[in-house]
């Protein structure tokens, strides 16, 4: 009994909370302010305790499993979470709801647990469906404005279009192995061609999940319509844990077919970046920008994840890693700007450095890390990406990824150039920015600036990742 | 003549890509929304045919049917929420109709 409490503690955590807030909602209620501080303490307290009594182990015949890779994905995640719910204090302060929107962000997250967690297809199915369904409800989160309701129109018709094929995937598995057994369906993969159908099955799925090019059309319309909040939890924590997922999936049980998902994940890599990367040169609004340079991210996670070693998963998740604090910095900024002024294009930037300094470089810094300028830690998250691919041996593919992050600095610098150097008549006036918004921006930053100089990070990551 | 595994494999994937098809080719949310419906029955028809005709001692596919049911009322239950208040901003339910965001 201890055994399976200490096992499943980090879901038990994330469950006892969504109880709290739901006491808290149909009880007598609390004032938005001192609820936020409540939910920042409590989620708080979740990240630490992801810390803590981390082992290895099985539960419940094989249908959960975890180990120290696991945990350490999931104090990734639970540490996102935590930051969102600093970074976007000013709106988290306006919207009517606040207990209902952690209660379905928190249930999508248990859901994320429980597909890292997965031993088995029928887990990892009930976990991807509560790590999805939550989340259009919360794409529809401001809910008497148009965009928001078609965003998260979009968004469901999506996700459940791809569980449709992932479930069809899945059907297939079962037919040609006969177990729903991630460990046995291991050894039963023979990439007869009905296998290889299912996996092509399985990877769209993925596809729409973790908005990879064919499948990507959702992304940019859900990222622009949703509040930003949202918005930043699919970008961040879903592609996070589904790019984990894909890892698993596809080193543990299709580890036997890696000759036939090595040449279609290249593929899919090459699209994903060249298409992510021209979109969002042509990009006005930054929400949309963001969304098609998270696409491009995509294309080069898939390039380490093409690696089919242990290289590739320790480059994997130091890379998303690095990602939560650049690209919540990102938002966060975007976010305190459109709250106060309704402003998101791009070149309402300009000259913001002139009235918001310290929102001016958080930005910087944060675009610099996705564009992979040396001191930020996207550098070297995009150092390892790479140097995990080549690894496989196919040069052309690699000098492709280092041709794309050439474009990807030249729309990232833009937007740097607009805040710090272009001039206009109205720049965006002084912005008020929340102590708990600023104090996860200076927690983003100094990992954005420390986890690449810090090399104990990256070598404890490397220590776990073992097949 | 007894059906086989091939005729129910057969009906599954017809129902499958029919699903699919309704699915991309409707520009009304609740009729998009039956070809999803179709494409999860067609995978319920899959599992239980593969259970009982190549692996009838393991349960698995039979189970996995009970949850896809569950999962799928899940899904029209808060699919059809955001359709009604798509209605409700909108005054239609047609995907044409929401357009605000693109390119």
């Amino acid at each position: 009994m201890t055994e399976t409490l200490i096992l499943m503690k980090s879901e038990l955590v994330i469950t006892l909370i969504i109880f709290i807030l739901l006491f808290i909602k149909i009880g007598a209620g609390m004032a938005n302010k001192n609820l936020l501080l409540l939910i920042q303490w409590l989620l708080l307290g979740n990240l630490l305790a992801s810390f803590l009594y981390n082992e290895e182990g099985w539960l419940f015949a094989g249908m959960y499993h975890t180990g120290n890779l696991i945990a350490v994905q999931k104090s990734i995640l639970s540490g996102a979470v935590y930051l969102i719910a600093l970074l976007f204090t000013s709106w988290f302060k306006t919207t009517k709801h606040l207990a209902e929107f952690f209660i379905l962000l928190l249930s999508a997250l248990l859901g994320m647990f429980f597909l890292l967690s997965a031993g088995n297809l029928l887990m990892f199915f009930l976990g991807l469906e509560l790590a999805t369904i939550p989340v259009a409800a919360l794409a529809n989160f401001d809910i008497d404005k148009k965009r928001s309701s078609e965003a998260a129109m979009k968004m469901i018709l999506s996700s459940v279009f791809s569980s449709g094929i992932l479930l069809f995937g899945i059907s297939l598995v079962y037919g040609t192995t006969g177990t729903l057994q991630l460990n046995e369906l291991y050894q039963m993969m023979d990439g007869s061609d009905l296998q290889k159908l299912s996996f092509i099955f399985l990877i769209a799925a993925f596809g729409f999940k973790l908005s990879i090019v064919p499948f990507h059309l959702w992304t940019a319309d859900v990222y622009e319509g949703a509040p930003t909040a949202t918005t930043s939890f699919l970008s961040v924590v879903s592609k996070g844990a589904f790019a984990f997922v894909l890892l698993a999936v596809l080193y543990k049980v299709f580890a036997p077919m890696q000759q036939v998902w090595y040449s279609m994940i290249v593929a899919l890599s090459a699209i994903t970046m060249l298409t992510g990367n021209l979109f969002a040169v042509r990009q006005q609004n930054i929400k949309r920008f963001l969304a098609f340079s998270s696409i491009a991210q995509v294309g080069f996670i898939l390039v380490g994840i093409s690696n089919g070693s242990a290289a590739g998963i320790s480059a994997v998740v130091f890379f998303i890693l690095v990602y939560v604090f650049s690209n919540l910095a990102a938002f966060a900024v975007a976010d305190a700007i459109a709250v106060q002024t309704g402003r998101e294009k791009i070149e309402d930037y300009k000259n913001l450095y002139q009235t918001n300094p310290f929102l001016s470089w958080a930005m910087a810094l944060a675009l610099f890390s996705l564009a992979g300028i040396p001191p930020a830690a996207g550098f070297f998250g995009k150092l390892f990406l790479i140097s995990a691919g080549a690894a496989e041996g196919s040069y052309l593919f690699i000098a492709f990824a280092a041709l794309n992050m050439v474009i990807a600095l030249y729309y990232y610098l833009r937007v740097v150039r607009c805040i710090f150097m272009d001039k206009q008549e109205m720049p965006v006036e002084k912005i008020a920015v929340p102590a708990t918004t600023t104090f996860g921006l200076w927690i983003c930053i100094a990992g954005i600036v420390l986890a690449g100089v810090l090399s104990w990070m990256f070598d404890f990551i490397v220590s776990i990742s073992i097949l | 003549m007894q059906p086989g595994l091939y005729h129910i494999l057969f009906i599954s994937t017809a129902l499958f890509f029919i699903g699919v098809y309704g699915f991309l080719s409707r520009r009304n949310l609740i009729t998009m929304l039956m070809g999803i419906e179709l494409v999860l029955n067609s995978v319920n028809i899959n599992f239980i045919a593969f259970n009982k005709y190549l692996w009838p001692g393991r349960m698995d596919g039979l189970f996995f049917t009970l949850f896809v049911i569950a999962i799928a009322a899940a899904e029209a239950a808060v699919a059809i929420a955001i359709i009604i208040n798509l209605y409700r901003s909108h005054q239609s339910i047609d995907v044409e109709e929401a357009e605000a965001l693109k390119y």
